[in-house]
């Protein structure tokens, strides 16, 4: 395989400031890439060839020019990127995987979209998602399914299926993604990524197309430990337009990822996140590691979050209220698809109601009746409110954890990738999907999901989760630095060296 | 069917009224309460907007912190308690003049809570309404409705909507229950809802023009039995947006209450349009508690702190208040206690201040608005401040009297030109042809017209009764159209006769 695109995007930024390669090479690599698999993985929902191109030339000519613009270019300039096409961009379309969506172009960008374009890295596209980023699998996106790289009847994990996939799939070296309950660690874990969700107001959600409010967080999916932390120091930072956005600095954790250790730092294994509905594969991956990192010099102590067995049940009443609010202003009124009724007056509800019928799929209606529902005069105590009550129990479980541990570990998902259909018409089983990666949005704390190895029973990637106090998401890069060089250690390279081949070289021989 | 109503001075007699206000107050910071987009009213449609405004996918709100400021100097203005902590919250409901289809509110935390003010009637009678909260929320989008005959969403062809109204900063004041206001009750109505005028506008936190919706009133009205304790059904009259229609709509409910209940029946609970033209209301929306607008934190939002130090900074900076200020404005304009009273009731202070801050003396300043101008206002029938004249067009008027150029009853002419917006005093002046003629040239030919046609009056002069000289100085200004400067007429006779005066 062409050596652009299995490259880290370290890798590639080296390459890029010696002039070994060019941007533009690089850029156009992965756009063949794209051209040549994506017709089976379906990560991407738009390929931005042109503007991709012309970014990579300007990093091209600039670094040729040399001088203080060459200097001034960020160490990622020119390395390519995909974005969640959650996110909104001027001069793309923003779908959010939802039919309501379909045509529309933002008028502006979002925050993160403004970092990337000033650090002058050429986006590639906009990545497949579950509607509203509202799913485990992909398989709710409007627009078909993302595939997963490493077995195609398989699901990549979900919502942010198309960037890990893109990932994982060498499309793409680096992609942004949005975590609500797990939707970047998730894919993650089953596609043999890194994704990291950071802490809540890390990284300003100004653009990202609300699911909730409250737990959504835009974060970095990558190949590597280092390129994730580059990623999120890129796009994290204060931002006026986001009121619940911090005024912390998170400008240490590259040095973090380059400096790994886990001498004397404490490691606590979360005791309810694991045993019962954890694949046995998984677990046997999770110990691996777990171990690994005692023989580097780890103290591994186990800790007990006992509410942590609420915390699904309290996603799935806060999580929707907000959805019920935030899709609210999709009506045909503005923007978007309108739909008029096909018979009867045409009154604006009925607009609205015709509109909101055609425009959102099974699992967007199923959350906005749910959350309509919690938050109903009369319930609202009993759901929203004893939800919220059971955060706050989640976030003290989390606070007497880390006085116990510097770190948390556990394995990200339950399950390796599952076959595509499988769990689509029972929604209870998808959500559990999400019950390791859920307490850490209820809280606010940052999560990372790094390979962990394949299972045994199925050669499927497995996650392990790391998750830090908030605003201390350099203790993630510093301790999975760690992690990720000694199983690659072990395994001679990085894990998706082992996928399987995608593409024409399939038919070619390569292999 | 028009509803029956029963007389004021009847229902008086059975019922005594309860009243509740919620008074929205449009602030004039420069920016939205959750935007960047300008707060300024009429523009184009849907110029001052962003994507915020809009609710575009994406966007987030960002509390206007002028906006706060405002909020809490209105707060500390009704002797309220200022929240040391308090939150938005979200109002589910879907209708188009709402981008996100919810406002973004105050709900169970307002900003401010537990005031009071004094509110002081004609004759000086002083009722205490209390104020239970004055909370923040964004104003809502502007609807035109077109085709149908009513102006109303029903029989409408479509509508059109203007966003530029969208996210405008809103203080909403609600008093809890007043009673014991009895047959002053609409009285009251209008003084309160003048008194928030003023207060907001004293503060400078608002425009307070009610015609243009800066203070837009809802007023709840129930009757009780006389002596009762337990209140009966209200109904809440929306946007009544003038202080006379405030007193007429609490006047007309009143009233109209006092029909259902005396016949036996039960008032039912709903909202009411007011209708101006008719000085009547209309049935609108029911209103019950099943009303659900999902009410919930704002989780866009962070809490707001109001720390004491930054309140008390505030409260550092507020106005002197009304009441002292008309006891400093009565002593500073050397008006009599009715002369001012009446000043006051006829609500031209304000307008009184601005005239002698323009240049106008506090005699000829009063002169205009008390002589001339609350005439007019009763006659149109609208409050004296609407009437569109300007301090400036008064000193202006004045001075063209003062040099001459105008006597009193052309300079009443060219106010009814400034009031019919036919441009300032000079140019009405100048189009309605209204010239004092003080040149003796044209005024000696007509006083010789004049002389010729009464003789004996001529003669009754000449031998000394001066007294008659009217006589003549009437044929002159007959002849003039009233044109003429009538001092330099008389003093034209006579020095023509040669008498002396």
């Amino acid at each position: 395989m062409n050596e652009l695109i299995t490259s880290t995007a370290t890798q590639l930024a080296e390459k890029l400031s010696t002039k070994e390669v060019s941007s533009e090479e690089v850029t156009q690599a992965h756009l063949d890439r794209i051209a040549e698999v994506d017709e089976e993985v379906h990560a991407f929902l738009h390929v931005n060839t042109e503007e991709a191109l012309a970014v990579a030339r300007e990093v091209d000519s600039l670094r040729a020019a040399g001088g203080d613009d060459a200097a001034a270019l960020h160490p990622l300039a020119g390395v390519p990127i995909a974005i969640k096409d959650l996110i909104v961009t001027v001069g793309q379309p923003t779908t959010a995987g939802s039919r309501i969506l379909e045509g529309w172009k933002s008028p502006y960008d979002a925050t993160v979209i403004r970092k990337i374009r000033a650090a002058k890295l050429p986006m590639l596209g906009k990545t497949n998602l579950d509607e509203f980023a509202m799913g485990s699998s992909t398989e709710h996106s409007a627009f078909g399914p993302t595939r997963n790289p490493w077995d195609l009847d398989r699901i990549p994990g979900g919502s942010g299926g198309g960037s890990a996939a893109a990932v994982a799939a060498f499309e793409a070296p680096l992609a942004l993604g949005t975590d609500t309950g797990g939707s970047i660690r998730q894919p993650g874990a089953v596609t043999g990524t890194v994704g990291v969700k950071p802490t809540y107001g890390a990284v300003s959600r100004y653009g990202a197309i609300a699911m909730a409010s409250s737990l959504d967080q835009i974060g970095p999916v990558s190949r590597s430990i280092l390129d994730a932390a580059l990623l999120q120091e890129l796009i994290g930072g204060h931002d006026p337009f986001d009121s619940t956005s911090l005024t912390d600095s998170f400008d240490n954790l590259a040095e973090a990822a380059r400096n790994g250790s886990v001498d004397g730092v404490r490691i606590g294994i979360v005791k309810e996140l694991g045993g019962e509905g954890f694949q046995a594969g998984v677990e046997a991956r999770f110990r691996d590691a777990v171990e690994l990192l005692r023989g580097a010099g780890a103290e591994i102590v186990e800790v007990s979050c006992p509410n942590f067995k609420y915390a699904l049940g309290a996603y799935y009443l806060i999580m929707p209220s907000e959805v019920s609010s935030n899709l609210a202003k999709f009506d045909g009124v503005r923007y978007g698809l309108r739909v008029l009724p096909k018979d009867g007056p045409l009154t604006i509800e009925r607009v609205m109601g015709a509109t909101r019928a055609a425009g959102f799929g099974d699992e967007a209606k199923r959350r906005i009746i749910l959350g309509t529902y919690a938050l109903s005069a009369g319930y609202y105590d009993a759901y929203y409110g004893s939800a919220q009550k059971v955060r706050t129990l989640i976030q003290r479980d989390f606070d007497a954890a880390f006085e116990k541990a510097d770190i948390l570990i556990s394995p990200t998902a339950p399950t390796t990738a599952f076959p595509l259909g499988e769990k689509l018409d029972d929604p209870l089983a998808m959500y559990l999907n999400d019950v390791a990666t859920i307490p850490a949005n209820l809280a606010g704390v940052p999560g990372l999901s790094l390979p962990g190895g394949l299972a045994d029973e199925d050669g499927l990637p497995v996650g392990v989760q790391l998750l830090a106090p908030a605003r201390e998401d350099a203790r993630l890069y510093k301790v999975g630095a760690v992690l990720e060089s000694l199983l690659e250690a072990q395994w001679g390279g990085p894990l998706l060296a082992k996928a399987p081949v995608l593409g024409t070289e399939k038919t070619g021989g390569v292999k | 069917m028009a509803d029956q109503i029963l007389s004021f001075d009847e229902a008086m007699e059975q019922f005594d009224p309860v009243l509740g206000f919620e008074v929205h107050v449009e602030l004039n910071t420069k920016t939205k309460m959750f935007s960047s987009a300008p707060n300024a009213f009429g523009d184009d449609p849907n110029t001052n907007v962003n994507e915020v405004d809009l609710g575009m996918p994406g966007v987030l709100p960002v509390v206007n912190k002028a906006a706060v400021e405002s909020s809490i100097k209105i707060g500390l203005a009704l002797n309220c308690e200022i929240a040391e902590s308090c939150r938005f919250a979200r109002k589910n409901y879907f209708y188009p003049d709402t981008p996100k289809n919810f406002q973004t509110s105050q709900y169970d935390e307002p900003i401010a809570h537990d005031g009071w003010i004094d509110i002081e009637l004609e004759d000086g009678e002083v009722f205490r309404v209390e104020i239970e909260r004055a909370h923040m929320e964004e104003d809502a989008g502007k609807l035109t409705h077109m085709g149908g005959a009513t102006g109303r969403i029903q029989g409408a062809d479509y509508s059109l909507v203007d966003y530029n109204r969208a996210g405008v900063p809103l203080v909403e004041i609600v008093t809890k229950p007043i009673v014991g206001a009895g047959r002053r009750a609409p009285e009251l109505a209008r003084a309160y809802v003048s008194a928030i005028r003023e207060i907001v506008k004293n503060l400078g936190v608002s425009d307070a023009r009610m015609e243009r919706g800066n203070v837009r009133c809802d007023a709840n009205v129930s009757l009780m039995p006389k002596g009762a304790d337990k209140f009966g059904i209200r109904s809440e009259t929306k946007n009544v947006n003038s202080l006379r229609s405030v007193e007429h709509a609490v006047r007309f409910e009143i009233q109209r209450h006092a029909a259902v209940l005396a016949a036996g029946e039960k008032v039912t609970q709903e909202t009411r349009h007011w209708h101006e033209d008719t000085r009547t209301t209309t049935a609108g929306r029911p209103k019950s508690d099943a009303d659900d607008y999902r009410y919930f934190p704002e989780p866009d939002l962070v809490p707001l702190v109001a720390t004491r130090e930054w309140v008390e900074s505030l409260r550092a900076q507020l106005p002197e208040p009304p009441a002292e200020r008309r006891k400093r404005l009565k002593t500073a304009w050397g008006y009599s206690d009715p002369e001012f009273r009446d000043v006051v009731n006829a609500g031209v202070m304000d307008a009184i201040e601005e005239t002698i801050a323009a240049g106008a003396t506090p005699a000829a300043a009063r002169k205009w608005w008390m002589g001339e101008i609350v005439g007019r206002a009763k006659v149109a029938d609208v409050d004296p401040a609407d009437l569109g004249v300007s301090p400036e067009a008064i000193v202006e008027l004045n001075g063209l009297v003062e040099g001459g150029k105008l006597n009193n009853k052309m300079a009443g002419q060219v106010l009814d030109g400034v009031i019919a917006g036919e441009g300032t005093p000079t140019q009405v002046m100048e189009s309605r042809g209204l010239v004092l003629v003080s040149d003796d040239g044209p005024l000696l030919e007509a006083i010789d017209a004049a002389l010729a046609a009464q003789p004996d009056v001529a003669d009754k002069i000449r031998g000394g009764k001066v007294q008659a000289v009217g006589a003549i100085v009437g044929g002159v200004m007959k002849a003039t159209r009233g044109q003429a400067d009538a001092g330099r007429v008389r003093e034209l006779i006579l020095e023509k006769l040669g008498v002396n005066a």
